[in-house]
């Protein structure tokens, strides 16, 4: 199944990927190949297999609710771009 | 309150912080108010390679809030990943749940004076909270006009459960009543404080309006993040009238993100919201499902207190209490146990709920504590209800003897009574004495009240119990003021 370049705009929008025009073209073949392969599930009769989420046949792995030691506040801001004195500094966000 | 010929249509979509210890996925610290970025760890800071561990106490206050709020919880729930970009989440997406929440849908009951009403509950699930993000150079903190943004990822992960209702509710005085009762039970069961000041209670609501009669909705719109019960209501107010407003003009509701403005009490668009939002959910494959099993859910049920609008019930049929009177006795935990030990001491509920909701009430505003914390317990009260009920202390000195109670956590009110000289003068001829004095002290009223000036009655009345401290038996001094008055 092919996407769309309108397709490919909007998830490479989502991602926050800047595509140039050819890029569009040769990923959006790309992706579609994937889609593809991962569609051939659907030859498959599956009406009675519930959607399997997780592989593993595991459930309710909970952890008690007691503090452990965290990192330091230095720590916490060591790989920090743009550090201040009380946290991690962010360009202005766009309204 | 809408106008004539017109519904507003309103469901609510609620944030609580749970109260817990550590984080939802990390075992950092779940406190509010410590220096920025003190609480943080790989986990809530998205470091490659980390895996999350849901927080059991986390998972049991949610279950127990749902089914405080009458939900079902469903055997199988599982988290979903919600993908989104913002300096708040570092991991670009937040744990969340989407179509297989820790609690299914329920019905919530309301008890109000003008009827109960039911809200139907769609859903309650388990998600990690946001980062703060502190915006410098913009005013008052806000994001606009701000020269960057510093985030505090203290919050980061902190549990929250969101609830959401249908849109069952109709105007902004029942969605502060319900969100009120939502409130104090959550609060009744110790999962959170629920304090919309700190923000570990949060509210937004979707409006709509129709023509009655009309089964279809209308478009709604999304208020965010009133950040008071009083606001909620007048929030959801305006938007209802700006709503009518907008139709009677014969145009159409848009659909968007408001914003009550406080100062001048009207609404405005935040964000138009014509394009949906794409968070391309998926099954969070770092976490395993969770199957809350019977013997879980039978502990966590017993374990339960009575709920508010169970106990605003059983007040009005137990005590013969009015609805609004039961409701503010009933829907804080800690004034209903005041309240109820009030009541058996002096073995009758009516009297113990004027003196719970009258000066015991005033003194917790004035004093700004808790029941709980108060000198004045249900037993030194019932001692000042007794001598008020025997006469032995009238209804003026008694506001000094509650004084005394508080003032002085020691002392019973009969040994305040005693030592203020504040008992009842009954006596017939000390107060004849102080009459006559009055009396003869006033002649110009006097003579205006053989004139026909009746009123002044109360004139010679408060004389009386000025010069007695307050303390003259009222019966007892009008009958004595009126034969000196009357007689000659």
């Amino acid at each position: 199944m092919a996407l769309t370049e309108q397709e490919i705009r909007h998830v490479a929008r989502l991602a926050r990927l800047g595509l140039r025009d050819d890029e569009v073209e040769r990923l959006g073949a790309e992706l579609s190949s994937i889609l593809a392969h991962v569609s051939a599930i659907s030859a498959l009769d599956l009406d009675d297999v519930p959607p399997t989420s997780h592989p593993l046949d595991l459930t309710n792995v909970l952890a008690d609710d007691e503090p452990r030691p965290c990192l330091s506040t230095e720590e916490a801001l060591l790989n920090a771009p743009d550090p201040a004195p009380e946290g991690f500094r962010v360009p202005p966000i766009g309204a | 309150m809408s106008r004539d010929g017109w519904e507003a249509v309103i469901g609510l979509e609620i944030h609580v912080q749970l109260q817990t210890r550590t984080k939802m996925f990390c075992r950092c610290a779940n406190r509010y108010g410590d220096p920025p970025n003190t609480n943080v760890c790989q986990v809530c800071l998205a470091h490659p390679g980390v895996l999350p561990v849901p927080n059991r106490a986390a998972v049991h206050q949610a279950i127990r809030v749902g089914m405080a709020l009458g939900c079902t919880i469903p055997s199988w729930s599982q988290f979903h990943r919600k993908n989104y970009f913002y300096p708040d989440n570092p991991k670009a997406y937040q744990i969340s749940q989407y179509d297989s929440p820790l609690c299914g849908e329920g019905v919530f009951h309301v008890p109000a004076p003008g009827g109960a009403f039911e809200v139907r509950l769609e859903r309650a699930h388990i998600e990690e909270d946001a980062a703060k993000m502190i915006h410098a150079g913009g005013a008052g903190g806000r994001l606009t006009g701000s020269a960057s943004s510093v985030v505090d990822f203290n919050r980061a992960g902190t549990p929250l459960l969101e609830i959401v209702t249908r849109p069952d509710l109709h105007s902004g005085e029942d969605a502060r009543r319900f969100l009120n009762l939502l409130r104090a039970t959550i609060v009744a069961i110790g999962a959170s404080d629920a304090d919309m000041e700190k923000g570990s209670l949060r509210c937004d609501a979707n409006v709509s309006v129709r023509r009655v009669g009309d089964t279809a909705l209308g478009t709604k719109t999304e208020l965010k993040n009133m950040n008071s019960f009083r606001y909620l209501e007048r929030g959801i107010n305006a938007e209802i009238e700006r709503q009518i407003g907008v139709l009677e003009a014969g145009d159409r509701v848009r659909q968007a993100t408001m914003h009550y403005d406080v100062a001048t009490g009207t609404v405005h668009v935040l964000r138009s919201k014509e394009e949906a939002n794409d968070y391309r959910y998926f099954p969070e494959p770092d976490l395993v499902p969770l199957e809350p099993d019977a013997a879980l859910l039978d502990e966590l049920r017993a374990a339960l207190a009575e709920l508010p609008a169970a106990r605003i019930e059983r007040f009005v049929g137990q005590y013969g209490l009015p609805e609004p009177i039961a409701e503010a006795l009933g829907t804080g935990s800690e004034l209903a146990r005041w309240f109820e030990e009030l009541a058996r001491l002096v073995g009758d509920g009516r009297l113990a709920a004027n003196w719970t909701l009258g000066d015991f009430s005033a003194h917790l505003n004035a004093a700004g504590v808790v029941p709980a914390e108060s000198p004045v317990t249900p037993a030194r009260m019932a001692g000042l209800v007794r001598l008020v009920e025997s006469g032995a202390v009238g209804t003026a000195a008694a506001k000094q003897v509650f004084a005394g109670l508080v003032d002085d956590p020691d002392a019973s009110a009969e040994a305040i009574v005693e030592a203020r000289g504040l008992g009842q003068i009954g006596d017939e001829a000390a107060l004849a004495a102080v009459v006559d004095e009055v009396v003869a002290g006033n002649p110009a009223q006097v003579a205006q009240f053989r004139a026909g000036k009746v009123q002044l009655l109360g004139f010679f009345t408060g004389q009386v119990m000025r010069q007695t401290g307050g303390r003259a038996e009222p019966k007892t001094v009008q009958r004595l003021l009126r034969e000196r008055l009357d007689g000659s």
